[in-house]
Order: C-alpha cells, then structure tokens, then sequence
C-alpha cells in the first residue's frame, strides 16, 4: 500500500487524530500545566469510562442502531454491584454481578428491537427511564458509599504509572478491536448495519448478533459503573446522567456513521480523547462550565460537518 | 432567412467536445451532442461507457472539465441543478425522487406551490393547474391521489408533469422502463410521443436495445467514455449497435449449452401460500435450466422466497436430494446447498458499502473461522480465486462493490453462493440493470454452472432471456403453474398466452 493509498484509506481517522493533535497544540501553547505527565494521565482517567461506554455504542452504530440506555444502566448496574459489595461478596463475583445486570439490560433491549421489531430509539428510551427508576427504586433514591481498599484499587491503583482505569480501558480497546475486525460478530454488525436485508438473505442470523451487540453495550456499562463505583467509593442512583451523549458525540466525532455500516474503534478512542482533552483544557483556562458545553457542542457538529464535507470530496 | 438558419433554429442543445476528468480517471472523452426539437435521442453505451456523466453534467450535478455547451445556438454554462431548470432542463432519474406522503399535485409543484396572501397554498389553484399537466400528458391520474398509492408507472408519469410544470425544453430520462410493465412501457411511449409534438426534445438512456426502434429517432454511442457515433435509428440495426456499443460482433446473444441433464435435486409438491402461491408442483435437475415466466405480481418472486426460507408456507412439500425438509429461514436453505441471487442486487442481495472479499465471504463465515474468529488470509485466497475465475473487473479485493459496474456486482453475487458450494441456484432477473457485454458473461457463466451439475432457476421477464437460456421453462399466472414447455417448444406467443391467462393449462 503506498502512502497516497494509506490516506485515502485512513484520511477520516488521520483527519481526528490531527484535529486532536492541533487541539494539544493549542492547549500546550494556552497553559503550561497541559502537557505535563500528571495532566495527561488525568485526562486518560477522566477519559476511561466515557470511552469504555463509547466502545459498546461503537457497535450499536455501527448495526445502524442507538442506545440511549446507557446511563441508565451504568446507575443501575452500579447500584446493584455496590449492594453486593456491601454484603460481602468478593470483590471478583461483585464484578461480575455488575457486568451481568449490565448486560442483562442491553440484552432486553436486543430482544426488544429484534423480537419486539421496536425501534432501537424507543426501545432504548424505554429502558433509560425504566433503568432509572429501577436504580432509584433499589436504593430508595439514597447512595451507597464505602468499599474495600481492594475494590476501590480499581480506580486509585496503578500499574507502573499507568492508572488502573486507563490500563482497563486499553485493555478494552484492543479486545474490540479484535471483536470488530477479526470475529464473524464483528464483520455481521458491519453488514447488518450496511444492509440488514442482505445480511439476512445470506443467512446470517440478525437477530441473535443484533441482541447480542446490544448485550455487548449493556455489559460495557455495566464495567464503566465498576469504574466510576470505585473512583467515589459510592455508588449513586442518579449516576451517569448524560452519558449516552458524551458516548454518541465520542463515537460520532471519531468517524462512525449514525446510518450505520461505518466506523472504526481507533476513531472512537479519538473521538473520546478529544472530548476529554477539551474538557481538561477548558478547565484549566478557568472556562465556566457553561460555556464548555456550548464550546463541545459546537465541536460535535463541526466534526459531523467536516466528516460530511470530506465523503463528499471523495465522491 | 435562409434554410440553414431554420435548421440551425431547431437544435436546441448542442454539447461540443465534452471531456470530464475525476481524480485518477477520464470519465468523458471529446463527446458531443446534438439534440433537435421534438427528437427522441437515444444514449446507448454499456455500463461505464460514460452515459450518466454526460447526463449529469447537462442537468447541473457535474461540472465539465472542458468543452463547451450551447443551448438554443447560445454559449451556456450550467453550474447546479437550479440553473439547468431554469434553462428548461429537466432529468427523470430511474430512481423517482417523489414524496410519497404527499399527492401528486403537491408533489409537482413541490418548491414553487401557488400561494394567497400570507404565503398560504392555493390548494385549489394548485390541483386545478397540475390536473391540467396531468391531462395533457394523456394519464388518467387524479392530481389529488398520494403517491404512495400510485403504481410505478403513474408516479413516473407524476415526475414527467413534474418536469413540464418547469416548461423544460429538454427532458433526460435516465432507463424509464426498466421496473415497467410491458403495457406500462406502452402507455409511456404514447406519453413520449405526445410530448414530441409539443417540440420536447428527450434524451432517452435504455439498455432494452429492442425498444430504441419503437421510440428513437436518433442514436448516439458512447464506449469507455469515448464518442463512437450519431445513427438514425432508422438506418440501422441491433447488430450494428451492439457492435458499436461493444466492438465486438456479438454473433449469439445467448451463448447456450445445453449441459447434460443430471439427478432431480429439488421437488417441490403442492406448495401452497395464502393469496400467493396455490398447489406449485415442480423438480429441478442437476445441470439444467429451468425458466419461470410469467408477468410482475405472478408469484415468481414470493416462489423463490418460499423455497429460500424467506416467508413460511402454508402447505406442501420441498423435498431436496430425495429427502424432505422443512426451511424456515435463509440459513437452512444456504445449508442444504441453495443460494438465490436477489431481483434487486443492491437492496438485497449486496453490503454495498463492505468489499468485495467481505461480501463474497458473509455467507460462508463459518467457513473462515473458529471460535467466531476470522482467518482473513483464507477469505482473502477465496475472494481472489473467485475474482481470477469470474474475471470481476476490480483493482482489489478490497474494493467496495458499490464502485463496481453492475456485471459486475452480480458475479459478486454468483461467487457468494459459489463460495458456499451451492448447487440449486434461483436467478432472480439475473441480467436487470446489466449492460449486453456483462449480459454475456453472466450466460457464459450459467453454461459453466450447469456443466458443473448445478441447477439453476432462472427468473425473468425478459422473453428472449428465458427462450435463449432455459432448458425447460415454466409459466407462471396468478400464483399457479399455467403451463410446461421445452426449449424446443416454447415460443414467445405460447409463453405469453399462458402468462397472460388467455390459455389455461389442460
């Protein structure tokens, strides 16, 4: 492959590494605290968990489908795991008890939106209210806080200098990457998502890969809540409220098309990094937390702009 | 005043020395155009030959890179689609571009609705005026009627009012006929012609060279994005055109070998569905061609779907190798060695957006993996040995099949089921939409097949398709089997009477 080939390819992911690039060089030029290790590995922290999220919703893209669910399921799976904590459970079972409602609710709405035929919109809409309240329900509304020093390793520990989350994120990434492009669930979210009536006529079985994506996104939330119980040392029904944006914009901004059949998990961790070293940037240029939303909304919809204008280029 | 002038007066479009360039690519070589008033001008070219191109770039979608355009003896640029409208150029693509929630006449004056004080729609106004267009198009359609309730035919005959409500001088249509009936394809050439003596000038696209003697006055060949040649149509004929078209002499247009006739594959017994299919009884062997005539709405379609596994039967039996099975969905038939190419290539039958090695291999993944994990080396081997066998046109196995021709797409198609080492394979339409030279090689490679001991069910409307390469062709009509013939038998009345229900069977 030649290099002109290698752009052509790679351009729209080479094009948000750049737009990260230029966004650190402006940083570092704006504050001198930016490009310091200790800033860095914060940034990757923060990132962690919206980036673990985003990888599932990565998926759900990719199959032409949505979930706004995931917040939702992030409190609930959270609460559920902190209540299992509390009752002496090890810290791996607790884990897994996690992942499981986690999954278990991304399952639901698989089943749903296949079996059901429920928009992927609806469905998940339903289950981000239903999720909820169920959290709420569970704990009566109040948090549960104060778990081992071995649980709560998950997010203060490190390895080497590398943060727990920030290794477990990596960890995740490269486990999708290798989902999406080297096993059969990978190549069917792809043709599902580019042509879900082709994909059936060649006899692949939408409905049981569907769900499972959905599934798949479900227990990613589920491993964000374990992250995010361990970094509070709490776990809060109202936890993780908007985090299907952050998720969507992450997975948006790094390439994958909301009609599906199209993106990349790199262009994800991109996408996520991008919106992380925005807020830490703005945070350290003393910005209000007002104006960071208008300034990260903006950068979502010049992104999507500047996407379109590139597939049109190429045409 | 002299002759000339009058002459020159009467061409309303002239396009000299075209030439567009993509990136990497000469799309249109020096092509020129000469379009009179009132002529039907037919754009003949396979799939490539740079027809669309030159059609875009009149209504405004491309730019030229060079060249020069005259319409009506006055040097024009055309920049964007607007402006080709008001310069009274309008284009019907094969794609109809109505919206179907809303009535014909909304539709034709969708953008520039007549409008009362406060900017409010002159409903009344609105019907009365496009009720107009519509009656003088000769259509029985009420301008009140949604489209979506409108057949095929009708919202094209809603496009074309469309395309007068703008006074256009120059009407592009881009395949008209292709998803039309052959009483359709009538009305519409009574439409055309009409529209002639109003002194339209039309550029016509087909492939279906047998209907550009029934409506064109003149024809002009493109090749490889190259001028080949102005006729009057009625100085020449089809074999010279496909020459032109081809440059080669295409000496049979259905290269068919007869393969020798193997063991019964496929028995299919009393097959029944509700409103659909009543009492099909058939059997298919190795190494034969078996035809399935019969208009649209005849039930060819729900039949292959029904022996795919697609829709679920409600009697009958499908009985494969000698033994009796019950599909219930795609997956069981893939299984059991059936493969279908779908009617429509792109909706169903290709991921346009994957590759090709992605596409060829979806069904067959089980075949390339362990454990869910995929061996691409092995999948990359199989997409090249079957790119090398059909000879696909590509640069790489990675291309995307959405950038390839539509000879193309289908042998993609074809390798998918080869790939799953089918040996029942139903052609829906299999050439549809496929330029003559492609048409070709899809024959060739049915003769292949059926030497190989496949065999093959082959859907079309297309009569000289289904007389020049079945073996044996069934008719079918309102959802029953009207009729059996040998490829010796058959002839187009015969096909056409049972199609037709004029005669029944026994």
């Amino acid at each position: 492959m030649t290099s002109r080939d290698f752009i052509l390819h790679h351009g729209r992911q080479l094009g948000t590494l750049f737009g990260l690039f230029v966004l650190g060089i402006v940083l570092w030029i704006l504050s001198p605290f930016f490009l310091t290790v200790s800033n860095l590995l914060n940034i990757a922290q923060q990132t962690a968990i919206n980036a673990i999220i985003a990888v599932g919703m990565t998926f759900v893209i990719i199959t032409a489908g949505i979930d706004l669910s995931v917040g939702s399921i992030l409190a609930f799976s959270g609460v559920v795991l902190a209540s299992v904590l509390k009752a002496d459970l090890p810290v791996p079972l607790a884990i897994i008890v996690g992942l499981m409602v986690g999954f278990a609710c991304g399952l639901l709405n698989g089943i749903l939106i296949t079996i059901g035929r429920l928009p992927p919109f609806i469905s998940t809409l339903g289950m981000m209210s239903v999720a909820r309240g169920a959290a709420l329900l569970y704990t009566q509304g109040r948090p549960i806080s104060g778990f081992s020093d071995s649980f709560r390793f998950l997010a203060s520990g490190e390895i080497g200098p590398i943060p727990a989350p920030v290794l477990i994120m990596i960890v995740v990434y490269i486990i999708a990457f290798f989902i999406l492009n080297k096993t059969k669930l990978g190549r069917y979210a792809y043709a599902i998502g580019g042509n879900e009536e082709a994909a059936l006529l060649s006899g692949v079985n939408v409905r049981f890969f569907k769900a499972a994506v959905y599934g798949l996104c479900g227990m990613l939330s589920g491993l964000a809540a374990v992250i995010l119980t361990a970094r509070l040392n709490s776990a809060q029904p109202i936890a993780g409220m908007m985090y299907e944006l952050d998720a969507i914009a992450a997975t948006v901004i790094g390439g994958t098309s909301l009609m599906g059949g199209e993106g990349t998990i790199l262009g994800t961790l991109i996408g996520a990094l991008i919106m992380g070293v925005l807020r830490n940037g703005l945070n350290l240029l003393g910005v209000s937390s007002f104006v960071q939303q208008i300034v990260i909304g903006s950068v979502i919809i010049i992104a999507v702009l500047a996407d379109m204008a590139l597939k049109k280029q190429k045409k | 005043m002299n002759i000339s002038f009058i002459m020159n007066n009467d061409i309303v479009l002239q396009m000299q020395h075209i030439s567009k360039t993509f990136p990497g690519v000469v799309a249109l070589e020096d092509v020129c155009l000469e379009l009179r008033r009132g002529e039907v001008h037919v754009l003949l070219g396979e799939n490539g030959a740079g027809k669309s191109t030159l059609v875009k770039i009149l209504s405004g979608a491309y730019q030229k890179s060079s060249g020069e355009i005259f319409i009506e003896g006055e040097k024009t640029e055309i920049k964007n689609p607007k402006q080709a409208q008001e310069l009274g150029i309008s284009i019907i693509y094969q794609e109809l571009n109505l919206v179907s929630q809303l009535s014909a006449a909304e539709n034709i004056f969708l953008g520039k609705e007549p409008v009362k004080t406060f900017g409010v729609i002159d409903f009344k106004k609105l019907f009365a005026q496009s009720q107009q267009l519509l009656d003088e198009l000769g259509v029985r359609i009420n301008s009140k009627s949604l489209i979506k309730n409108l057949g095929i035919a009708e919202q094209q005959m809603v496009e074309v009012a469309k395309a007068l409500s703008f006074r256009s001088k120059i009407l592009i249509m881009d395949e008209p006929t292709s998803a039309l009936t052959e009483e359709e394809i009538k009305e519409l050439f009574q439409t055309i012609k009409r529209l002639k003596k109003k002194g339209v000038a039309i550029i016509y696209i087909s492939h279906r060279i047998e209907e550009l003697f029934e409506i064109g006055d003149k024809v002009t060949v493109l090749r490889d994005g190259k001028y080949i040649d102005t006729k009057n149509i009625a100085e020449t004929n089809s074999a010279e055109l496909i020459r032109l078209m081809v440059n080669r002499e295409l000496n049979e247009q259905f290269p068919k070998q007869v393969a020798k006739k193997g063991d019964e594959i496929l028995r299919v017994e009393s097959l029944a569905k509700k409103n659909k299919l009543y009492d099909i009884n058939f059997c298919l062997y190795q190494g034969e061609v078996l035809g399935i005539a019969g208009l649209l709405g005849s039930g060819r379609t729900e039949l292959a779907r029904a022996i795919f596994g697609i829709d679920k039967i409600d009697a009958g039996k499908i009985i494969i190798k000698g033994q009796r099975k019950n599909l219930t969905s795609p997956r069981d038939s893939i299984n059991l060695g059936i493969g279908l190419l779908t009617e429509d290539r792109k909706s169903q039958g290709l991921v346009l957006n994957l590759s090709l090695r992605d596409n060829i291999c979806l069904p067959n993944l089980d075949m390339f993996s362990n454990y869910g994990v995929v061996n691409s080396q092995q999948e990359n081997l199989t997409a090249k040995k079957y790119i090398r066998e059909l000879r696909i046109k590509t640069p790489s196995f990675k291309q995307k099949v959405i950038n390839l021709s539509g000879g193309n797409q289908q042998k993609v198609v074809v390798s998918k089921w080869l790939c799953s080492q089918a040996d029942i394979l139903i052609f829906d339409e299999p050439t549809r939409g496929i330029d003559v030279g492609s048409k070709v090689e899809i024959y060739q490679l049915m003769n292949q097949l059926t030497a190989a001991g496949v065999g093959i069910i082959m859907i079309s409307s297309e009569l000289p398709e289904i007389l020049g390469m079945s073996d044996r062709i069934l008719v079918m009509c309102q959802g029953r089997i009207n009729g059996e013939f040998t490829r010796q038998e058959a002839t187009p009345e015969k096909i056409l009477q049972r199609a037709l229900g004029v005669v029944d069977d026994q």
